[in-house]
């Protein structure tokens, strides 16, 4: 049953994948002094990352969850229905961490924000790093629900 | 739905066409108001332009003015919102079209299929759209002390109502499309024949 298998993998690549997207969030963390300003930079400042870092627990979660019940009981049109909501928070999360991430780096001239990555690159970094993490938990999702949904095609009488 | 009682056959003949146009009727009207919510979320956002004339000094008795504007185009997530939400509303107008014009074409069986998975790929793709709007708005309308960005929503009030305004139609959108995605799933999966019933 390869495609078992194959949503099987699927699955723990996206536990794996937000995992790593949480655990270098969070760490990310710099201290820059700049003109006897201090810059504390933490992926709390900006509600966007802590909404990011919450959804990736939120489908990390659900992927393990869904891993253990896919083992013991196909419930397939709960779980596709459960898959399509998680993708959509994931697909979320990543896209405003991306919009806030992009005003942090590029700024926004009109607005007169400035970019902060000038002066705290190491944070910048790490926080590129989960979002590309996140990235990859997003796509594991989307390509999940194609597979759901071929698996889904051939019990069709 | 008829899918659930499988016990009596000739009961799940005779109700099977009547909440299956039942089904496809309340699809369709969601579908319909979805394509709404979807449309004055794009047309809102994309005629949202607010300019303000300040006074920047005073040269002896005539002010200087200087003209800000406040364009959706200057905030990379807001493009991406007017595109997201206007793929959307054609994917809400395509399926509406199907759905009253399209039974003839099947393609190998595919329909339904092919109807799912591009519900499902319009929902992931608009979900990234309101995700990233709603945080642009939020910034502009509270800032951020830490990285000492101002507000802007004091100053462009209108600019930052009408955007809020397509926010939140966008995400009444964006729920029915996750309902419809349900619904069309749901429709995939063929009710089990009384034949292969135990009883």
């Amino acid at each position: 049953m390869t495609k078992g298998k194959i949503s099987l993998v699927l699955r723990l690549l996206a536990v794996g994948s937000t995992a790593a997207a949480i655990a270098i969030m969070v760490t990310s963390h710099e201290t820059a002094k700049v003109l006897n300003l201090s810059f504390n930079a933490k992926y709390s400042n900006t509600s966007a990352f802590v909404y990011f870092v919450v959804a990736e627990a939120i489908a990390g979660g659900y992927s393990l969850v869904s891993l253990l019940l896919s083992c013991m009981m196909p419930a397939r049109r709960l779980v596709m229905t459960m898959d399509v909501v998680i993708a959509m928070l994931l697909s979320s999360s990543i896209s405003a961490a991306v919009a806030i991430g992009q005003v942090g780096k590029k700024g926004n001239s009109h607005a007169g924000w400035l970019p902060i990555c000038g002066q705290v690159p190491k944070f910048c970094d790490q926080v590129t790093g989960a979002l590309i993490a996140g990235f990859v938990a997003a796509a594991v999702y989307l390509i999940l629900l194609l597979c759901s949904l071929h698996s889904l095609l051939a019990l069709k009488p | 739905m008829a899918l659930d009682n499988g016990g009596k056959p000739a009961a799940v003949h005779e109700s099977m066409p009547i909440s299956k146009a039942l089904s496809s009727r309340v699809l369709l009207a969601l579908r319909l108001v979805a394509f709404l919510a979807t449309v004055a979320a794009t047309v809102v956002m994309a005629l949202n332009k607010e300019t303000k004339t300040i006074v920047v000094a005073t040269i002896g008795s005539t002010p200087v003015t200087a003209t800000l504007t406040a364009k959706f185009q200057h905030t990379p997530a807001f493009v991406y919102f007017v595109i997201a939400n206007g793929m959307a509303s054609l994917h809400n107008l395509l399926m509406i079209v199907v759905e009253i014009w399209g039974h003839k074409f099947d393609y190998k069986g595919l329909r339904l299929a092919m109807i799912a998975v591009l519900d499902m790929m319009t929902v992931a793709v608009a979900s990234g759209a309101d995700g990233a709007a709603t945080f642009m708005a939020e910034l502009g309308k509270k800032g951020n002390s830490h990285a000492r960005w101002n507000k802007i929503c004091d100053k462009f009030g209108s600019f930052c109502d009408h955007g809020g305004g397509a926010i939140i139609s966008s995400f009444v959108g964006l729920l029915l499309l996750v309902i419809i995605t349900a619904l069309s799933i749901g429709r995939l999966v063929k009710p089990r024949p009384a034949a292969l019933s135990p009883v």
